[in-house]
């Protein structure tokens, strides 16, 4: 069953445009990879999908409900329980502890001190990271940054996960521990990813890999202008 | 070849039959092709020939040729002698795929070329899905994981080098044009 949908999505900064058109389908459950070479509208369609941006013309809909349409803070709403957002940089807050921030978004939902607390445990020890609850980020290594990140991510169980270059900033092992995370527990959840990464390496984590290349989807899958295309020998 | 120091290390951590040693290949090398058991046995019998392994014993009650090895000290010298030699790092590019993507360039025609370069991006790009799958999965042991790591990073290079190889040809099409 397709969840999440986007049609003909276009969305332009200024007189430049960064998406042309763009139609994906995410099912219940599907790691899709959105790769493409830097500035080709990856990120754009990561932030219109996950409702962070209004596209300047065609649809996203998740669950048949057209929701580029909706207020910021009815979209705001959605980003806080059925939708969770992992960056390149945690964006953790800095005054508090890992367990704090993972707890986070339960306390903003209304869910008690205690049952937020109990929650954030949890997600800490699932993915390895028991042993920096009461750690603040300045004191984490990157790789336990991220970790902490992605259990504030799941922390509210949602349905879907939107990762930008989520291993971006991490030495190679950080980060494939941090996507083997990933990747077992939203199947675990069932829960659906949108994964955008320029790394084909990294693609390789997601079920599909959907390519960009100047704003529209690139079918060869390639994201580059094929010199042999046009007959140019 | 290396299989006969793989044996020679397999054995450095204690005797085993040519059986175990097949199986023991199998499971520390799982990305490698399988040994076949006479591919085994003929090795062993070189490496008993040279001395670097003996036989210790036979078992009588688990059938007739269990003949069990052991590692011999110059076994273990040349076994430690391996282990401290260099590899020539790439002394040749032999590939088929380089092969193939330069005669390409060189000789197709332009669709013919096209098509084949999107298909063997997607075989690779298919290839290291699956391989990830195979790491991620809650039952992949250690081994397994270090033997997709070596083919993945393998892959990836290999697309980063088509990726390369294809953007300078589009540099160079640019010059020649204009």
């Amino acid at each position: 069953m397709t969840d999440l949908q986007a049609r003909g999505v276009v969305k332009a900064y200024g007189p430049t445009p960064a998406l042309r058109g763009v139609t994906l389908d995410v099912a219940e459950g599907e790691i899709v990879a959105v790769t493409g070479p830097s500035g080709c509208g990856k990120s754009t369609l990561l932030h219109c999908l996950a409702g962070i941006l209004r596209p300047d013309a065609g649809q996203v809909t998740w669950r048949g409900q057209r929701i580029d349409t909706w207020s910021e803070a009815t979209r705001s709403k959605l980003r806080r329980t059925e939708f969770g957002v992992l960056f390149q940089f945690g964006q953790l807050v800095t005054e508090l502890t890992a367990a704090e921030n993972v707890a986070l978004p339960l306390l903003l939902a209304g869910t008690g001190r205690r049952e937020a607390r109990t929650a954030a445990l949890g997600w800490l020890e699932r993915l390895d990271v028991a042993d920096i609850v009461d750690v603040r980020p300045g004191e984490m290594s990157g790789g336990q940054q991220q970790r902490c990140a992605l259990a504030r991510a799941l922390v509210t169980e949602p349905r879907v996960l939107f990762a930008d270059e989520p291993t971006g900033a991490l030495d190679t092992l950080a980060g494939e521990q941090v996507l083997t995370h990933l990747v077992r527990l939203a199947r675990q959840q069932r829960t659906s990813v949108v994964l955008v990464t320029h790394e084909p390496r990294i693609a390789g984590y997601a079920d599909r890999e959907v390519t960009i290349r100047d704003g529209v989807v690139d079918a060869t899958g390639l994201g580059l202008d094929l010199p042999l295309a046009g007959g140019g020998r | 070849m290396s299989t006969p120091y793989v044996l020679l290390g397999l054995l450095a951590a204690g005797n085993r039959h040519g059986y175990e040693l097949k199986r023991a290949h199998d499971n520390r090398l799982p990305r490698a092709r399988p040994l076949a058991f006479g591919q085994v046995y003929a090795t062993l019998g070189r490496l008993a020939r040279d001395g670097l392994v003996a036989v210790t014993g036979q078992e009588r009650e688990a059938g007739p040729d269990r003949t069990a090895y052991a590692l011999t000290a110059r076994g273990r010298q040349e076994l430690d002698q391996w282990l401290v030699t260099v590899e020539p790092p790439a002394p040749y590019v032999a590939s088929a795929l380089f092969a193939k993507v330069v005669v390409a360039l060189l000789a197709a025609d332009v669709d013919t070329a096209r098509s084949y370069l999107v298909a063997q991006v997607r075989a690779h790009t298919d290839r290291l899905r699956e391989l990830t799958a195979v790491k991620t999965a809650p039952s992949a042991t250690f081994d397994d994981v270090v033997a997709a790591d070596y083919a993945i990073a393998h892959l990836d290079a290999d697309l980063r080098w088509l990726r390369t190889t294809l953007e300078r040809v589009a540099d160079w099409h640019r010059e020649v044009r204009s």
